[in-house]
């Protein structure tokens, strides 16, 4: 059993059978009081950020939580399936569980992906992906300008907007943590 | 860290000046102590001579010796000394940090809020802190109920003190002080510490806010020899049952009492935490040049 002490920016505890991460906490005792630990945690099921105050010492229950490195394989039915990269083992996410992180996954690309007693809960993509262009409006040579956009549709289906120059066919650097263009890459 | 240097430098230089203009005496008391304080909320580090046997604590305040002092015939003194609490770490706390404390003998809990008022103000102006404009005094007061009632829409009994301690450090402190400081007063009875009761029954006791921190915390100080050993005792008997460790009671600060101390007004406020505010700091650790975790 942990207690408050071992509170801090990341720590996961489980509060009525569901795991919490700690986001922010602040030691607070008023006057000459009990001190207490405030502390802003996020539901790791559903992304919901509560308050919660704990007393100082109180115990908490530690959440058993992992974060395993998984290699994306390929699509089955509705599911995905990823492979860890050092056991091998596998595992099927569904797209429902991916939500908007279906649309980063290429074959090999490698995952982080959190699981709560040995069930899949989340999924975090690289920063970063490359996704090549599969349809958009055919760019303008000599604009380089990137004031000035348009939609386009990458190979997962994702769709962002790109500077007018960008032509089907070219490969895009992408932010996963926004879902936008960040520059056109050698291919 | 040069910054906070000078910072710093330049505020003690401005404490210093503002209690000598007044006519009070610097003075020091040791870091060792034979009782650390019996409060059921305060632990203190454990001070150990080579061998391993215990020879005191390190004070959490330095009140007691202080008092003592008063008793032996000083009238106003103050102290800018290191202070250290064991278990409290968090933007607002570090184990040790700098207090400044001081007393006014023959003089009231309103004596020495007035002093902390004019003190904060002319610290703000030396520092040129953006808050200078809102320091001046008087600072609103507002009884402890009052501030239940404001932010809580309740007043709670403190006989259950978890809810009134939770209550407290949720829904009001965070509102205290928003735009100006505001001072609390009357805390209930049982809170009393080392103040004596005012008329009604409630504690002679205040804590100024600024925007939801705790910046002092003063007495109009309890001078009653038995009263005192009573709280001590019953303080001590709550930490028996709560398991925890249980220091002596300082019978030298009670002989003082006996002896005689003058009705006195006496307040302890954070440098660190005044620092933090003025210059709009986000933590204390950001205006001290070693906290703990740096060192």
């Amino acid at each position: 059993m942990a207690d408050t002490s071992d509170i801090k920016k990341g720590f996961k505890m489980l509060i009525d059978g569901v795991p919490f991460a700690v986001v922010d906490h602040q030691f607070v005792k008023p006057g000459k009081g009990q001190a207490f630990i405030r502390t802003r945690i996020k539901n790791m099921m559903t992304g919901a950020v509560i308050d919660r105050t704990f007393k100082s010492g109180e115990k908490v229950e530690k959440a058993d939580t992992e974060e395993r490195t998984m290699q994306y394989l390929y699509p089955e039915g509705d599911t995905r399936v990823f492979m860890d990269t050092q056991s091998y083992e596998q595992l099927s996410l569904t797209n429902e569980q991916l939500g908007e992180n279906a649309l980063y996954l290429l074959d090999g690309t490698e995952v982080d992906i959190m699981l709560f007693e040995g069930r899949p809960i989340g999924v975090t993509p690289p920063t970063f992906v490359e996704l090549v262009v599969t349809e958009t409006e055919p760019g303008f040579k000599g604009d380089t300008s990137s004031n000035t956009t348009k939609p386009a549709t990458l190979e997962t289906g994702l769709q962002v907007n790109v500077p007018l120059f960008v032509n089907a066919g070219d490969k895009l650097k992408i932010d996963t943590r926004t879902g936008s263009y960040v520059e056109r890459v050698k291919g | 860290m040069l910054q906070v240097l000078r910072l710093r430098a330049k505020a003690m230089e401005a404490i210093r000046q503002f209690f000598s203009e007044r006519d009070f005496l610097e003075v020091e008391t040791p870091a060792i102590v034979p009782s650390p304080g019996l409060d059921v909320h305060l632990s203190a580090f454990e001070v150990r001579d080579p061998k391993g046997s215990p020879v005191g604590w390190l004070a959490t305040s330095p009140e007691y010796q202080m008092k003592r002092l008063l008793s032996a015939g000083a009238e106003r003194i103050f102290q800018l000394c290191r202070s250290y609490r064991a278990e409290e770490h968090g933007r607002h706390h570090e184990r040790e940090f700098t207090m400044l404390e001081w007393y006014r003998a023959q003089g009231t809990s309103d004596d020495v809020i007035r002093d902390t008022e004019c003190l904060v103000a002319h610290i703000a102006d030396v520092l040129a802190s953006a808050d200078a404009g809102s320091l001046s005094s008087p600072w609103d007061r507002i009884t402890v109920n009052e501030a239940f009632d404001e932010h809580a829409g309740e007043i709670i009994d403190p006989a259950d003190e978890a809810r009134f301690f939770q209550t407290w450090a949720e829904a009001v402190q965070p509102q205290l002080g928003k735009a100006r400081p505001v001072v609390v007063t009357e805390w209930p009875a049982s809170m009393a510490s080392l103040a004596k009761l005012n008329d009604n029954g409630t504690a002679d006791r205040f804590e100024a806010f600024f925007r939801g921190v705790e910046l002092c915390n003063g007495f109009g100080e309890l001078t009653d020899a038995a009263e005192q050993r009573r709280r001590f005792e019953r303080d001590r008997a709550h930490r028996i049952d709560a398991g925890l460790p249980v220091y002596p009671i300082d019978e030298r600060f009670l002989e003082a009492l006996e002896l005689g101390m003058p009705a006195s007004g006496g307040n302890a406020l954070g440098v660190d935490r005044l620092l933090m505010l003025l210059t709009r700091a986000s933590s204390i650790q950001s205006v001290m040049p070693f906290p703990a975790e740096e060192l």
